[in-house]
């Protein structure tokens, strides 16, 4: 990190990411408009959506932030069947596992508590389940493309792979989300 | 730009003090890899899912808003996302400067350099969510969707962008100093901390935002 601390240079270096970031984060809030009919009538569903964007970005970047320090550390290779990759990418897999259902169970319980339920635990644990082992496989894919990218292209995995990573999986638990709760409710 | 691409190094959602790979040695099979990645990011994953649950029931209980100023909800990933980068880049830089011996863990009046680096993020803060405003609206309006009057949004937008700039910036240095005073790593504080209290206090404060805007007519 630079030893320049004047507002200038801080806000030179970060700005054009956050408009990048903005731009592509606006798009996923503009599915999320599209659905807000739906939304608003079940507020449970409403509930879920600061929860599946967290935990969807965060796991994203969780695998991310791994699969770029086994590629420095050259324990990572591009084979279906490394390590590495495969022992990730379970381990992916299992935290939306046990995750996403808490989430739904969660929000569920918050909204019982406040005395509108409108739809049943089953419902909502149903739609968390489902989008989170969705967007497990959409993490894996994407978190193993963009690290192979930045390998191919000569760039640091910690400085793209990363951000790149979490933005898209928080957009992506938007559409998928939603696609759930389209063929669910 | 790879300078810029630089400051993004520290993904703000991770502690720093977390070696991603530590544990990812050439030997190691799947399974043991699996149980690694697993056990390490379990709980700072339970910790955001526990407090986004807080801020859904904040956002599960905006229906009103939402249906009183539309395009509101456009501009809810965008807010959080953006809150979450500013923020925990600022905690990532205090850490920083703590380690080099830069910043004095004071709760005081701050000097000049750490001056900077709030002024810098609160600026980056609000700046963003007034952009975030107008290119939401100028989208839906682009695409000939219902969307609310500029100012309305502008109006949820900078107010959210202002109160939750001072909210996490005060979050973010009293516990990153009083961690680095108590023996914590700072690196391992910043980022759980704009995890757990950036939703909440981003969606809190969008709401906020919301009633003044429709308390001022501006909708």
């Amino acid at each position: 990190m630079s030893q320049e601390w004047t507002i200038e240079a801080i806000v030179a270096a970060t700005f054009p990411l956050l408009v990048v970031l903005t731009v592509l984060e606006l798009w996923g809030g503009l599915v999320l408009d599209g659905s807000k009919a739906v939304l608003t009538r079940y507020p449970s569903l409403l509930t879920l959506v600061p929860g599946i964007i967290a935990v969807a970005g965060n796991l994203g970047s969780v695998l991310a932030s791994r699969l770029s320090t086994a590629f420095h550390l050259g324990t990572l290779s591009f084979d279906p069947a490394d390590d590495a990759l495969v022992g990730n990418a379970a381990a992916t897999f299992a935290l939306a596992g046990t995750l996403f259902p808490a989430v739904g169970a969660g929000a569920w319980l918050a909204r019982y508590a406040l005395g509108d339920a409108a739809l049943s635990l089953v419902t909502v644990v149903f739609v968390a389940t489902a989008s989170g082992l969705l967007l497990a496989v959409v993490a894996v894919a994407i978190a193993t493309t963009a690290t192979y990218a930045a390998f191919r292209l000569r760039l640091d995995p910690d400085d793209v792979v990363v951000p790149v990573v979490t933005t898209t999986c928080d957009v992506l638990g938007v559409v998928v989300f939603l696609l759930v709760v389209g063929a669910t409710v | 730009m790879l300078r810029a691409v630089g400051r993004f190094r520290q993904n703000p959602r991770l502690p720093s003090g977390f070696f991603p790979g530590r544990c990812v040695q050439s030997a190691m099979g799947i399974r043991a890899v699996a149980e690694d990645a697993y056990r390490e990011a379990f709980g700072i994953l339970v910790l955001s899912a526990v407090a986004s649950i807080f801020s859904g029931v904040v956002l599960g209980g905006m229906e009103e808003e939402l249906t009183i100023v539309p395009g509101l909800l456009t501009l809810v990933p965008a807010l959080l996302a953006t809150r979450g980068s500013v923020y925990g880049s600022l905690g990532a830089r205090l850490a920083t400067g703590l380690h080099q011996g830069l910043v004095d863990p004071a709760l005081r009046i701050p000097d000049r350099r750490v001056r900077s680096a709030i002024l810098a993020a609160m600026l980056n803060g609000v700046v963003i969510s007034g952009f975030a405003a107008v290119a939401g609206y100028a989208i839906r309006y682009g695409l000939d969707l219902p969307v609310a009057p500029l100012s309305a949004l502008l109006v949820v937008a900078l107010v959210a962008g202002v109160l939750s700039g001072l909210g996490l910036t005060f979050v973010v240095i009293v516990t990153v100093f009083v961690g680095y005073r108590r023996g914590l790593n700072p690196d391992a504080l910043a980022g759980p901390v704009v995890t757990t209290t950036g939703d909440v206090i981003g969606i809190a404060t969008m709401l906020a935002g919301a009633r003044i805007a429709i308390q001022a007519g501006v909708v």
